[in-house]
């Protein structure tokens, strides 16, 4: 029997799918709250896409493997209800081993309830799908999500603050552009980013 | 107080606009502002929702959770309070007004989703409201937010009879260019008001 090659694999085609085919800001436009909101600074950005990343991955694991017992008309709101665990558990961690982290994200922590592409992934994907294809769906719709939030971020930090990480980048005699560092700066580089990717994969919407 | 109360209000609306200042609600606000219509329909149900949950969750907050030190699973209580307040919302609207389920039914649910709704309950206990401003900011934040889409739409509208924008800003990203020089606008107010 000769082998599948890896790229015909159903893990592969997840992978791709999740990580640009169907990425999750650019072409089906979801969790974009959180993405404009903690993109400001490089460091935000990187605790927000670990954050979703594991709830994405640990709710991912539990529908996968509770998918045949949990009812289907009440699957929403348990979906809700684990989600919201792990969401606690991210909050709880961020607040005890980066206090400054949490403080500056502070209440969009708790808005990753309702980001909807955990939301999203759960019920499209992980409660039809075995147990490591939702593992996978999860980890490459979560990194992603962290790349595109990164990429935002490294934009609107080096701009508004003229920093990285915390780290002075910009020249002497930089003058900060204010406006990226608050929301209409989001908007727009959100904006151009969707305009570069659609253009580049020909998606297009009416 | 009353003074207090207003400029909590006008704070809510525009100088902390919740779409346009911390960015909230942006799921349906891309693909509910194709037209004026639908997004003054999700904009009533939001305030509805809104409200309704602030004065429902504020009470359970700090009436039962605090004295009880279980803070901690606010996160899960808030948002079953949010699910089950829109469930009954819609059978009672069924049942009583069919005529407003008929106009703004189909938005509701959707809106357990809407992170403005969720967010609004979390701000209110971040800033420690008192009932009163709890229950006027909540209804000043829906109010911002309607203000925000029907304002986008409206200009979405009027871009597509104009035409000829890119093919790749189509959609969403033209609404996210619309939006920042809103938001751009919006920066005009600060100072109006504070939080």
């Amino acid at each position: 029997m000769a082998e599948k090659k890896f790229k015909e694999t159903r893990s592969y085609e997840t992978i791709m799918n999740g990580l640009w085919r169907d990425h999750p800001i650019f072409s089906m436009v979801l969790g974009i709250c959180s993405a404009l909101a903690v993109s400001n600074t490089l460091q935000n950005a990187i605790a927000m896409g670990a954050g979703v990343t594991f709830v994405l991955v640990a709710t991912a694991t539990l529908i996968s493997l509770l998918r045949k017992l949990i009812p289907r008309r009440v699957r929403m709101i348990t979906y809700m209800v684990m989600i919201a665990s792990f969401v606690i558990i991210v909050d709880l961690f961020l607040q005890a081993f980066f206090p400054d982290i949490s403080a500056s994200i502070g209440p969009y922590v708790g808005l990753i309830i309702t980001n909807c592409i955990i939301m999203g992934r759960a019920e499209a994907f992980s409660s039809q799908n075995p147990l490591g294809l939702s593992i996978l769906d999860a980890l490459s719709n979560g990194i992603a999500y962290t790349y595109t939030l990164a990429t935002v971020a490294v934009i609107r930090e080096v701009l508004g603050f003229g920093t990285l990480l915390g780290y002075q980048v910009t020249p002497e005699g930089w003058t900060n552009w204010v406006v990226m560092a608050m929301a209409p700066g989001a908007f727009f580089v959100v904006a151009l980013f969707i305009w570069i990717s659609r253009t580049l994969t020909g998606i297009e919407t009416d | 107080m009353l003074v207090n109360l207003v400029m909590v209000f006008i704070a809510a609306i525009l100088t902390h606009n919740v779409a346009l200042t911390y960015l909230l609600g942006m799921c349906p606000f891309i693909s509910l502002s194709k037209s004026l219509r639908t997004a003054a329909g999700m904009g009533t149900a939001v305030i509805f929702v809104v409200t309704l949950t602030a004065i429902i969750n504020w009470p359970i907050y700090n009436l039962i959770l605090v004295p009880t030190g279980t803070e901690l699973i606010y996160y899960i209580v808030f948002i079953i309070v949010i699910a089950a307040t829109v469930q009954l919302v819609e059978m009672l609207m069924e049942r009583f007004f069919p005529v407003l389920q008929v106009a703004f039914g189909i938005f509701l649910p959707l809106i357990t989703v809407n992170c403005t709704v969720l967010a609004v309950s979390l701000f209110m206990v971040i800033r420690n409201y008192d009932y009163v401003t709890s229950v006027v900011f909540a209804f000043g934040s829906a109010v911002g937010w309607i203000v925000a889409i029907v304002i986008v739409a409206a200009i979405n509208e009027k871009l597509k009879l104009i035409g000829d924008i890119p093919s790749g800003l189509k959609g969403p990203g033209i609404v996210f260019v619309i939006a920042g020089i809103l938001a751009l606008a919006f920066l005009g107010f600060t100072g109006v008001a504070n939080v």
